[in-house]
């Protein structure tokens, strides 16, 4: 539980920091200037159904598990 | 009379990554609903003795541009006897239907998700509910997801029917930012809390024991598996995108984990990009991966009920595994297909070599009686993964 209680409280304090930070900022990367980042091939997990498997392919597998990341869509865990 | 082992180490399905990183794409565009797609993929894995396939079919379409629905169909059809199997039970055959719900509604800059998923088996069904929200923040450079599951499942036993039936519950708590660094340069982490409480061993997997000694050396006995009943883990990955000038992307990852249980664990991959003309696309990557043991895992006890819990589950003992991934796509945008916007077919092929430093085969003491207990050589598995797969864009 102290675990738990840990990390949300860091979760919290970065999701506070981000809301708050946000009037004195402006965007250094303007839209039209986003052609190379919206190209398919820079998406974390392009294919959901293919990334999502090799997420269950691991999890059933490793000890580790979370913050896997990808596109998701069902795991499948064996 | 045959008993099943299977490896459920984790049923709880991961369905909340399903809207929260939708970020790392809609980021990009400013808020937006996930692209309508569908998805019909072979899956195949086949390692240490035990052969995994099916299919997965993934749809998603979007009505009155503000909300999106996704299903998904899969089928695990499991074969074959791994070293549990061959040690303590006989050679099975299983099948795991899983199906998937979910709708995203998106309002303004705001994403929010929910979802259901079922996983059923003769002996284990699990259910899993979501919710996830997203926002976009300074000028679209920002995106910040939160998601929430919770999952129950039921657990019983093949052929025994004073097991009875136990349960178990998952939750799970997920933070995500991904950020625009540069004209080339993206950036996600994704922070994860999970809590599990209940049945979290394996029914049927045991472990192994001193039961005295005869002219090879130690003799191996077995005995049911015990293990706590509550675990808390923590997750923190970072990732990078970087697009190269002639059109290609570099990524990276890394992931550090730890648990109540006593695992630390890391791993790290590398993964390359490249489009070849107009149709295709090759994937290259690599990625590392390395964990301690479980502070109550042994390959041999001392005695029986030596300690409160013991567990000889191999996923919880010293190893290290690495992966190297190959796959190609072909991508094709007709002119005249009606609805059909674009198509592609992909093959994507992994080998994963499993080495592990801790967990011996237990085989050469009980089956081909060439050695002692806890003399036997190290345990090592080398996997082939396919996913081969059509995908239609509409």
């Amino acid at each position: 539980m102290k675990r738990l209680c840990s990390g949300l409280l860091i979760n919290l304090f970065i999701l506070s920091l981000l809301t708050t930070s946000g009037c004195s900022l402006k965007p250094w990367v303007k839209p039209y200037e986003r052609t190379n980042l919206a190209d398919p091939i820079m998406r974390f997990g392009r294919d959901p159904v293919a990334e999502t498997y090799m997420h269950h392919v691991y999890q059933a597998r490793e000890g580790a598990k979370g913050a896997e990341g990808g596109a998701g869509g069902g795991c499948g865990c064996n | 009379m045959s008993r099943n082992i299977i490896q459920r180490k984790v049923r709880f399905v991961c369905v909340a990554a399903f809207v929260l990183l939708w970020g790392s794409s809609a980021i990009v565009y400013g808020a937006v609903l996930p692209e309508d797609r569908a998805d019909v993929m072979y899956h195949s894995y086949d390692g240490g003795g035990v052969t995994i396939d099916g299919p997965s079919i993934l749809v998603r379409k979007s009505f009155l541009d503000k909300f999106s629905v996704s299903t998904n169909y899969y089928v695990d059809n499991i074969s074959g006897a791994s070293i549990d199997v061959e040690l303590l039970a006989s050679e099975y055959k299983e099948e795991r239907t899983e199906y998937s719900l979910g709708m995203e509604y998106l309002n303004n800059k705001t994403l929010m998700g929910f979802g259901y998923t079922n996983s059923t088996e003769n002996d284990y069904v699990a259910n899993t509910f979501y919710g996830s929200i997203s926002q976009d923040f300074f000028g679209d450079l920002s995106n910040v997801s939160i998601s929430y599951a919770y999952g129950s499942d039921e657990i019983s036993k093949t052929d025994d029917d004073t097991f009875g039936t136990e349960e178990a519950t998952h939750l799970k708590y997920i933070i995500s930012l991904t950020q625009i660094l540069s004209k080339s340069w993206l950036m996600n982490i994704t922070l994860q809390t999970d809590v599990d409480e209940g049945f979290l061993n394996n029914p049927y997997r045991q472990y192994s024991f001193n039961a005295g000694t005869d002219a090879l050396g130690i003799i191996r006995d077995f005995s049911p598996e015990i293990y706590p009943e509550t675990r808390t883990s923590d997750a923190a990955a970072i990732r990078f995108k970087h697009f190269l000038p002639y059109r290609a992307a570099l990524g990276f990852e890394y992931r550090k984990f730890s648990d109540s249980w006593g695992i630390d664990a890391w791993n790290f991959d590398i993964n390359y990009t490249h489009p070849w003309g107009e149709h295709l696309v090759f994937d290259i990557h690599y990625r590392w991966y390395s964990q301690s043991k479980a502070d109550f895992y042994s390959d041999l006890f001392a005695s029986e009920g030596a300690q409160n819990f013991m567990a000889r589950d191999k996923e919880l003992s010293t190893y290290k595994d690495t992966t190297i991934g190959v796959g190609v796509t072909f991508e094709y945008e007709p002119q005249s297909w009606g609805f059909v916007e674009k198509v592609s077919l992909s093959l994507l092929y992994d080998r994963i070599s499993f080495e592990y430093d801790d967990h011996l085969d237990a085989r050469e003491n009980v089956i081909a009686k060439t050695a002692g207990g806890g003399e036997e050589s190290k345990y090592s598995i080398d996997a082939d993964v396919i996913r081969f797969f059509f995908s239609m864009w509409y």
